[in-house]
């Protein structure tokens, strides 16, 4: 028995999630007392595999079809070398691709799901840790059965490092391509505008507690007084009040500015993962049990819609009407 | 043309609450139709806005006889119908899990022969972001996740998309129908009801079916996780709060930031 970790790459790198995978994969192969088995499909499967061998790590199959990592060629390829029952768990990065092919992963092989864990154990079952309705709580959950597929949160577990003495080898699975529905075609950079945001070193962040489209030139009017520039959380940009290059967080961009100011932003992971490097993260926000306050440095408790005009005027810049 | 779209009614929670148990007490809940679902919901109402070709949107819930009146939110936005999956054995289970809601869909779509099914990424309240993929699994159909940008002429073999995958890239991807796409937010501008929508809603058809109209039984559906604690987690918060009205608070913030070199 072993448990299986599933590596990801995109455009000829591994990502960071794919050696935290080895990390989290290790602790369960040690609480259930087995080995840990790597599995990684298409590009250089090669290169991949010698850069997956760290610390920890038994066995890697290498799956040398295409290019790109296709959720449809790891699930084919996952469900044949598990069908035989040699592995019990099956671990997977919690990430767009990850969530694109676990599940699917899951339901071939009959066997249950929890995703984005951060924390892991094994007791009868799987028992993970992970949170529940944005963040707000925390729940375990036990899992049914001998074997299960687990999706883990990037971040939560360090990169598996340190050279390993895996065995590595070609895996025996015979990829259907006349099955796959998908073909990756291209890539593209999302956002690409005039405004750098990675390179300002004061950024007034707005969020969903700022309400109305209207009530940006608020932020801005901050942002002008204090010299800074102006980022945004996911909900303004859905919204389309400011445009996508403004964006702060996993799927927009990863900011390390000295000072991060955080007007109405409740701090949900997604967004958290893209400025926690900040020097120094100050946070306005009326809910007091809002996450944004468990990375912050400041904060004030109130409604921005009192404190931010004030601070213009501590920085004698003009209010705007909102 | 028929597209499926799932719909979800989630329970949003106020900032301040208590558990009760292994729930939050129902006092602190509000129910509404899931973010992610609005703009799978608004992208099937387009399609059929956009295309001369007939295309029928119908609604697949599970839940019970209060989210009728979510699913009429969706109807009010533009579907044609809507079907309602419940048994009062799911009350009991304390996680709906994705397999066990993939099984449930399963046996709407095998029903409806949809050739678009749409998803919304994850629900908000236990965000397992899994059962749209599980779901094409199960019914073989292609799938596509986290879907931000649709092109789709209606008789075509395959749907040309945009997946948002981490770091503000997209992947380009041709994905053959039938299929199911998990939809994200910020994919399109989801309507608000007009007042006529709402209306048209009252009276549009909303099928109420237990499991074994669709040919499952409670006793089979897999239901194999199960929540066992929960908690307000631990905040290692080192957060030094400035108070005194906003005022004060306001000149504090000033003298950090002044004192860090913003703005000089």
């Amino acid at each position: 028995m072993a448990v299986l970790a599933v590596a990801e790459h995109r455009r000829g790198d591994l990502r960071d999630p794919s050696f935290e995978v080895l990390t989290a994969g290790r602790e369960l192969a040690d609480a259930a007392g087995t080995e840990l088995h790597v599995v990684v499909t298409g590009g250089d499967v090669d290169a991949f595999a010698e850069d997956l061998n760290r610390e920890g790590v038994d066995a890697i199959h290498t799956v040398d079809y295409g290019e790109e990592f296709n959720a449809e060629v790891a699930v084919q390829a996952v469900d044949q070398l598990a069908a035989d029952g040699e592995f019990e768990h099956v671990v997977v990065p919690n990430t767009v691709n990850g969530l694109g092919s676990a599940p699917a992963i899951a339901q071939r092989l009959g066997r249950p799901i929890a995703t984005d864990a951060i924390g892991v154990d094994v007791d009868e079952g799987l028992i993970i840790t992970r949170e529940l309705y944005g963040g707000k709580t925390e729940g375990t959950i036990a899992v049914d059965g001998p074997a299960a597929v687990v999706t883990v949160r990037p971040g939560e577990w360090p990169a598996a490092e340190g050279a390993g003495d895996a065995a590595i080898e070609a895996a025996d699975v015979d990829i259907d391509e006349g099955a796959i529905g998908t073909t990756v075609t291209g890539f593209q950079e999302v956002g690409a505008g005039d405004v750098d945001i990675t390179e300002a070193e004061v950024l007034v962040s707005v969020g969903r507690g700022i309400e109305e489209e209207e009530n940006i030139v608020l932020i801005q009017a901050l942002a002008e007084a204090l010299d800074a520039t102006v980022s945004a959380s996911r909900p303004i940009v859905d919204n389309e009040w400011l445009p996508k290059d403004r964006q702060v967080g996993q799927s927009g961009k990863v900011v390390t500015p000295d000072v991060y100011i955080a007007i109405g932003i409740s701090g949900a992971v997604q967004h958290v993962a893209g400025m926690k490097g900040s020097d120094t993260i100050v946070a306005i926000n009326t809910d007091p049990s809002a996450p944004i306050y468990d990375i912050a440095d400041f904060g004030i408790e109130d409604d921005l819609f009192d404190v931010v005009p004030a601070l213009i005027e501590e920085f004698g810049g003009d209010v705007p009407d909102f | 043309m028929k597209v499926l779209v799932t719909v979800s009614e989630v329970a949003d929670v106020d900032d301040e609450f208590e558990i009760d148990g292994l729930e939050i007490d129902s006092r602190y809940l509000t129910y509404d139709l899931n973010e992610w679902d609005n703009y799978a919901v608004e992208e099937a109402v387009q399609l059929d806005e956009e295309s001369e070709e007939e295309v029928e949107v119908v609604t697949a819930t599970i839940g019970p006889e209060r989210t009728e009146e979510t699913i009429r939110q969706a109807l009010a936005k533009g579907a044609d119908r809507a079907i309602r999956v419940w048994d009062d054995s799911l009350a009991d289970a304390s996680v709906l899990d994705p397999i066990t809601k993939a099984t449930i869909l399963a046996a709407v779509v095998e029903e409806e022969d949809p050739d678009l099914v749409l998803t919304g990424v994850q629900t908000g309240d236990y965000a397992f972001g899994a059962t749209g993929v599980a779901l094409a699994s199960q019914i073989d159909y292609g799938w596509g996740a986290v879907v931000n940008y649709l092109d789709y002429e209606v008789g075509d073999d395959t749907a040309e998309v945009h997946r948002e995958l981490e770091g503000g890239v997209e992947e380009l991807a041709e994905i053959r129908l039938p299929a199911v796409l998990t939809i994200q937010t910020g994919i399109n501008e989801p309507r608000y009801a007009s007042l006529r929508g709402i209306r048209q809603a009252q009276s549009k058809p909303l099928d109420a079916h237990g499991l074994e109209d669709l040919g499952l039984s409670a006793d089979e559906l897999p239901l194999d996780l199960e929540l066992t604690d929960l908690e307000v987690p631990e905040v290692e918060s080192d957060v030094e709060f400035f108070e005194g009205g906003a005022e004060e608070e306001a000149a504090q913030l000033a003298d950090l930031l002044r004192d860090k070199g913003v703005a000089s």
